[in-house]
This record gives C-alpha cells, structure tokens and sequence, in this order.
C-alpha cells in the first residue's frame, strides 16, 4: 500500500517535472549553437616546421599536422623552453674565454639539438663573475660569447641563427661570493629568441 | 691679512639672467628629459678683486650665516636659511676656505642688512671674511644680494645680485660659491656640476624570457647628490654614461634593442640619437657578428665619441664622429680591448686591453698609431680616465685584495702612482671632476654599490647616492 502510494506520487512528480520542463524550453528563445571548428589541416605542414627535404621520387611525404606529441621542446612557449632550456650553458675558467672540455661537451649537445630544430634562433649571453671590473667584464663576456659562438660555426651551423650579447657582471645566476657562485656566474647562457 | 688689490664698490649690481634657469629648475617635472639647461647664464664680469688671504699662510678663515630674509614670509625665510647652508657645503668643499662651523656663531646677532653687521662679534671668534647675504621677494620670484666682507676692515671684498625664481634656492647658493672661489681664488668650482650615473633603484625587472633581471636607468644629480632625476625610461640595461663637454648630452650604453648599442641623449632639447645605429662591418672577411657597442667616451672637443665594439668580431676600441659617421678602428688584437678614455688634448686614446694576459693600461693615437703599454705595476686595470688640464694623470681602478679594487692615480710628470681609496669595499669606476681637485667613484663600502666624491688628495669621502645601486659615474663640465 505504501509503496503503490510512493510509485504514484513519483509518477507524479515526474509528470509534472517533464511538463515544467517542456513549458520552460518554449519559453526559452533559441540558442545559437557554436559553430564546429574549423576542419584542421591534414596535408600542410604548420609554418614553424622545417620544409621536407627534398625527394628524387615522385611520392609527396606526409607531414602530421601537429607537432608528435611527445616532443615537448617543439610544442613548449619559448618563455617555457627558456625556463627549462634543452640548451645547456657552458662555463669557464676564471678570466678566460677559452671553451675547455666541459663547454665543448656541452656545446657538442646544444649543437645536436640546434641541428634537429633548424628554426631556432639562439642568443649566447656572456656572463662574468663579480670579481672582475664592471667595464673589462663587458669585453670578457663579449668574448666568451663569441668563443661559444664561434665553436658552434665550426661545427655546422649557420652564424645568423646564433647571435651574441655580453651582460658582463650585471646578471649573475648565483647571487653568493664565493667561488660555487662564481663558477656558475662565468658562463655563456642560451636563450631561444625564436623557433 | 693681506689685501692685493681692492675697490671698494659694494653696489656692484651684476643683475644675472637667473629667472629662466631657475623656472626650468622648477618645471622638471618630465621624467624623461629636463626641458632645459638648470645652469645661469654666462654671468657679467665683476669690478670687484679684492682677495681675502690670511697673511700668516694659515687658511682664510669664512663665516656663512643663514641669510636675511628681507621679507618676512615663511618661504623667503626658508629660502634664506637654505642659501646659506648650501653656500657654506659648496665652499666647504674645495677647502681653499676653512669654513667656521655653523653653530659657532649661532649666538651673534642676525644682521638686519649690510650696515649693521657686527663686525667686533665676527672678529671675535677668529674670522678672516664673511658672508652676508639677503633675499626679498619680488613680484616674479626672488631678489638675492650677496657680499663678502673682510672683517678687519668692515670693507666688501665682493659683492653681486641676483634674481629668478625661488623654485631651487640652492642654485643661487651653488652660483655664489662659483663666483667667490673665481673672483678670490681663480679657481673653477664645481657646485654647479652635475654626476651622472646608473641606478637599479625603480626595482623595475627586464621585460623576456629571463627573470630576476633588475633594470638600471639613467640619472643625474648635482655634485652633491641633490635633485636626483631620472633620465632613461626604457626598463632594459642602461649603464657607462659619459658627458658631453658642453654638459648638455649625456652618451651611454643602452640594451633597449636587445644587443648593446651607444646613444645620446640630449637631456636639455629632449631629444636623442643613436650613435651606432647602423654598424657595417669595416672588415668585409670577417663574418658579422651580432654588433655590440659599449663605452663611449668624448673626445675633449665633443666632435668625437671612442668606444669598444665587437662589429669586426672581437671586443675592439672605435672612434666615430659624433653623429655616428667616419667610425674607425683604433685597435687590432685578438685580445680584448676595452675602456676607452681622450688625453686632455684629444690626440691620444689610453684603454685597456689583455692582450698580455690580465688586464693592463695602453696608449694609442687617436688615429691608431704609435702603440705603447703603460706600465703602472698593477696586477689588474680597468676604467682608466684621463685628467683634465692642469693636470696629466690617469685615475683607474686596480686589484689590490683578491675580492677587491681601489682607485689609484698615474701621474706622468713623476711616474708615480698613488692610491685614494684604502680597501674600504671595493672600489671602481673613477671619474674626474672637470677642475681635476675631486673624482667620482662606485664604492661598496656603505654595502650597496653607490657613488662616492673624494679630493684628489684622497680626503673629503662624500656619499652622492642612497637609493638603490648606484654605478658608474661620469662628471660634467
């Protein structure tokens, strides 16, 4: 008894629900509904990709449109890929410029990456510890640069993706005085500028 | 006490075109550029050359009152009180005067006008000249009126009128101290000279990729360290600013596009230039580097800046003209050259270069012949600037502690080199004011970086800035 009561009066309930609802959606004028996006691309390459090498055969190579998905250097914001830069920096000895084995090895790695994505455009920052003058430091980072710069050219790549800047002492990365701070202070740093 | 010549002609009335500079003083509200040059106009030679001296070579003993307010308002009292503070620091300090203290004479009577000094009260407490002044208010601003007098003979040794706007009162100050230290002593002061120097103290951060990066911009103040005003408005790196001779343009280093370039500003017309804007390689098998220039300098004349660039590949020393054309390279070495400074004749350029290993001094023709190293037996050199005449000296900063720099002096008459500072903080970045008695310095020694003045006999230490960091200071004529 109590339960035919219950199942009549939820019957109910949804009768008047559904006649609430149908007397609401009349009311309602009608909504414009958001056009579907554009179909994407599937056979042009994105413009931030590098053109297709050549081929002798007739065969057009297929490009995804989007960048693979687990290359995360390629699809990250240059704020991000410079935050967290594939790009490793190279440091020196104190008031030298020379690229020492270290550097080449990191410079070999930046070198690889710089091959692989052959859109980017790099500036090398020069940095210098406290320790020398604000004014000769200009130079040495000047230097410094262009030693990393010139290491790069050597190995392959083109001189007009890779621009210079010296900051000398004016942005240490280590804000310490002592020697693990100057160390990582005497460096030449990668920024992407574009990709 | 020894007079060498006087004329007693007090009412010497040498009316000064002060108005219009002063106003400007008062209008610089823009940050950007003061609208026009603060310094009076050429002033009108005075009658009057009586010399105060101490006859018994002891220093010539000045008293400096508050002047007299003629009219009795809150701001002309101010105003006079201020005057003659000011007028007693601006003598104070070239220390060709000994300047009695202030609070000494804190009990003599104020004088009412020119007639009625006390001049038994004065002699009392031992001075050899004194200086009253008055000021009144006008309808266009203020009236000054000044005279030194030699206290024993009641007689004035100088005397002068000025008017203008009550805006900057220390302006008539810094004036008079010009004037009394040229008609007594033929000496060319500085209270009317300016410092320029960089500053991180807006806290502002560059714009980019990089972060934690502090702007530096551009300011000016008077050689005292007053009426600070910002110059660059860029939010990048501006730093090594130069003044032109004529003090109306200010040369420096900016990042604002990016790469390092060298510009003019013409803080008085508002206007600026890039002074190596376009910098075509002057090598053509050298492949172009991305052109960085830094460091200018002024040739004494003002026709010509020298500055390092690295446009041929390696950090090297350019002249150019001073719009920008006719650029030569003065310097060839795979080391780096850097630091640029004229001789006081302009037709040598003494830098800084590692082509021996640690940094050391150079001298070179302004043409770039006649190579030769400057030996002044220190481990590590940088900022060498040349002394204006009379005097021939190069000031530098020197490695004296591993941690450290203190400026020290190479004198070419003796060979000699002296130090000024004494490892208080590091040292840097001197530079000499345009009479050769002072230079300007960066010093850690407070603990932040800030510019500092001291006598060329290493005496008279003064802290110009507080503000932030300072760096870098460069001196106007």
């Amino acid at each position: 008894m109590h339960t035919r009561l219950a199942a009549r009066f939820a019957l109910l309930v949804l009768l008047v629900l559904t006649f609430a609802s149908l007397a609401c959606s009349r009311n309602k004028p009608p909504v414009a509904r958001p056009m579907p996006p554009p179909p994407a691309a599937t056979s042009t390459p994105p413009v931030s990709r590098p053109p297709a090498p050549p081929e002798p055969v007739a065969e057009p190579t297929i490009v995804p449109p989007e960048p693979v998905k687990d290359d995360a250097i390629s699809s990250a914001s240059l704020d991000d890929l410079n935050r967290n830069s594939p790009l490793k920096p190279l440091f020196f000895d104190y008031d030298s410029a020379e690229v020492n084995a270290a550097g080449q090895a990191a410079l070999d790695g930046n070198a690889a990456l710089l091959k692989k994505y052959p859109t980017w455009a790099v500036t090398i920052e020069g940095h210098c510890d406290e320790r020398g003058t604000a004014e000769y430091n200009l130079a040495l980072g000047e230097r410094r640069a262009v030693a990393a710069r010139a290491y790069l050219v050597s190995v392959g790549l083109s001189a007009d993706r890779l621009r210079t800047v010296s900051y000398g002492k004016e942005f240490p990365f280590d804000p310490g005085h002592d020697e693990s701070a100057f160390a990582k202070n005497r460096r030449a740093h990668f920024v992407v500028t574009a990709k | 006490m020894m007079i060498q010549s006087f004329f007693n002609r007090p009412n010497t009335r040498a009316v000064l075109t002060l108005g219009a500079a002063v106003v400007a003083l008062a209008t610089l509200g823009a940050r950007q550029q003061p609208p026009q040059q603060p310094t009076p106009a050429p002033q009108q030679p005075t009658e009057l050359s009586a010399v105060i001296k101490n006859g018994g070579g002891a220093p010539t003993r000045l008293a400096v009152p508050s002047f007299i307010a003629l009219t009795s308002d809150a701001e002309t009292t101010a105003i006079a009180k201020t005057i003659g503070q000011v007028l007693w620091d601006d003598l104070n300090y070239e220390r060709e005067f000994e300047l009695i203290p202030r609070d000494t004479y804190a009990t003599i009577p104020a004088a009412k006008s020119f007639t009625d000094v006390p001049m038994d009260r004065w002699h009392e407490i031992g001075a050899d000249g004194l200086i009253v002044g008055t000021v009144e208010k006008t309808g266009a601003g203020i009236k000054v009126q000044v005279r030194l007098f030699r206290i024993a003979t009641g007689q004035s040794a100088f005397g002068q009128e000025y008017s203008g706007s009550g805006a900057n009162p220390r302006v008539y100050a810094h004036t008079i101290s010009d004037e009394i230290h040229k008609q007594q002593r033929n000496l060319n002061g500085v209270a009317r000279t300016k410092l320029a120097f960089d500053s991180d103290r807006d806290g502002e951060r560059m714009g980019g990729t990089i972060e934690q990066r502090s702007t530096k911009e551009i300011y000016i103040a008077d050689y005292d360290g007053e009426n600070q005003k910002r110059i660059t408005v860029n939010k990048s790196l501006n730093i090594t600013a130069a003044w032109s001779p004529d003090g109306r343009s200010i040369a420096y280093t900016s990042y604002r596009h990016g790469a390092p370039s060298i510009f003019i500003s013409n803080i008085f017309a508002g206007t600026m230039e890039e002074l190596t804007k376009t910098a075509p390689s002057t090598d053509s098998k050298t492949p172009r580097a991305s052109d960085s220039n830094f460091l200018p300098q002024w040739s004494p004349d003002g026709t010509r800046l020298c500055f390092m660039s690295n446009r041929d590949g390696n950090p090297e020393i350019y002249v150019a003209n001073r719009d920008g054309s006719n650029v030569r390279r003065i310097t060839t070495h795979p080391a780096g050259d850097v630091s640029c400074t004229w001789s006081p004749s302009g037709t040598q350029i003494a830098f800084v270069s590692d082509r021996s290993g640690a940094p050391q001094l150079y001298i070179v023709g302004a043409d770039g012949l006649g190579l030769t190293r400057l030996s002044v037996g220190e481990s590590y050199v940088d900022r060498p600037t040349w002394s204006p005449p009379p005097y021939n000296e190069i000031a530098f900063a020197a490695r004296t502690t591993s941690a450290g720099f203190d400026i020290k002096v190479f004198d070419f008459a003796s060979g000699q080199v002296h130090a000024l500072t004494f490892g208080e903080g590091t040292n840097e970045s001197p530079a000499w004011a345009p009479n050769g008695r002072h230079l300007a310095f960066s010093s850690t020694r407070a603990g932040k970086w800030q510019i500092f003045t001291v006598g060329r006999d290493g005496k008279n230490v003064r802290q110009i800035t507080r503000s932030g960091n300072n760096y870098q200071p460069a001196w106007s004529k």
